[in-house]
């Protein structure tokens, strides 16, 4: 087992994790909390798969950057509309996710 | 009930990966021969800035764009609340934050020119010089920002705009973003250059346009 294998494994967790977090985590700052673990468990398996070889492949890193970005925006905008939502109506969960 | 299905089938379905990872074969297309054999017209010694500026240029130009619709979409949805100051304004935490940012635009400064021969470049530079707003924010020297004013829109969208100028530059040669490679070098260096400030704005306004205090609703 390469190291790079073991990041793309590790990514694999993860990212399990973190859908099993946006399933069932009602409370939406911890929801986006676990859709940025899927977000890093996918950019793990990405860049560990590139270094199986000797010499790594840029063009999964380059992605991954872009990735990270585009991430991080979309987090930001994620905080604004969870922030905008709890000033409209003092809750931090959805309605109708607690009927399980 | 719900947790224990959810659970049950992450973990199947992290098994399933796992298995298909372990039995990988190689893969269908190698790209890292082509990203070597090209790279002396790319313009820069790196291959992951050769792909992100110039081989895969599109990529980076659209995420520049979703960066900044992230942005107005931010600001459409925060309120014309009072701008917030930290109300950690400690003196050892201000000198502190005094002496890092210098050296956190320093850190930037090498960080977008090592780009061009090593591990760098316009994204890691900007997120260093947005961190240092976002601390100088923290502490209590740099109030939030209100709704962005000319310059700091003109600040804001510079980055797309060069990027865009000079893929549209590049139209006349034939194709949208392919550099002449006598002129890549220059051309990376300067979209990149701008692409540093624009980006530090961006995001240094992600936290800063939401750093506001909450008003009444």
């Amino acid at each position: 087992m390469t190291g790079g294998l073991l990041f793309a494994l590790t990514g694999v967790a993860l990212f399990a994790s973190g859908v099993a977090g946006v399933v069932l985590i009602d409370n939406l700052l911890r929801r986006i909390l676990a859709f940025n673990l899927m977000g890093s468990g996918a950019f793990l398996v990405l860049v560990g798969l590139a270094q199986r070889n000797e010499v790594a492949d840029p063009v999964p890193q380059a992605m991954v950057l872009t990735g990270i970005v585009v991430a991080v925006a979309a987090t930001a905008l994620a905080l604004a509309m969870t922030r905008k939502y709890h000033a409209l109506t003092g809750r931090l969960e959805l309605t109708g996710d607690d009927n399980d | 009930m719900k947790r224990l299905a959810v659970t049950a089938l992450a973990t199947g379905f992290a098994v399933v990966l796992v298995e298909a990872m372990l039995n990988l074969g190689p893969a269908a297309i190698d790209l890292r021969i082509p990203v070597r054999e090209n790279l002396a017209e790319s313009g820069v010694s790196h291959a992951v800035t050769a792909v992100l500026l110039n081989y895969r240029g599109y990529d980076t130009l659209l995420e520049v764009a979703v960066l900044l619709l992230a942005l107005v979409a931010v600001l459409t949805v925060t309120d014309e609340a009072d701008v917030a100051f930290p109300h950690m304004e400690h003196p050892v935490l201000q000198t502190l934050a005094r002496l890092a940012t210098p050296l956190m635009t320093v850190v930037a400064v090498y960080l977008l020119w090592a780009g061009a021969f090593r591990p760098g470049g316009a994204f890691q530079a900007g997120s260093v010089l947005a961190a240092a707003a976002v601390l100088l924010h923290l502490v209590g020297l740099l109030p939030g920002w209100r709704s962005p004013r000319l310059p700091l829109r003109l600040g804001l969208v510079a980055g797309l705009l060069t990027f865009l100028a000079v893929a549209t530059a590049m139209l006349a040669r034939g194709a949208l973003l392919e550099y002449p490679p006598s002129m890549a070098g220059g051309l990376i260096l300067l979209i990149e250059s701008v692409l540093t400030v624009s980006l530090a704005l961006i995001l240094a306004g992600l936290f800063l346009l939401l750093s506001r205090d909450e008003g009444p609703s």
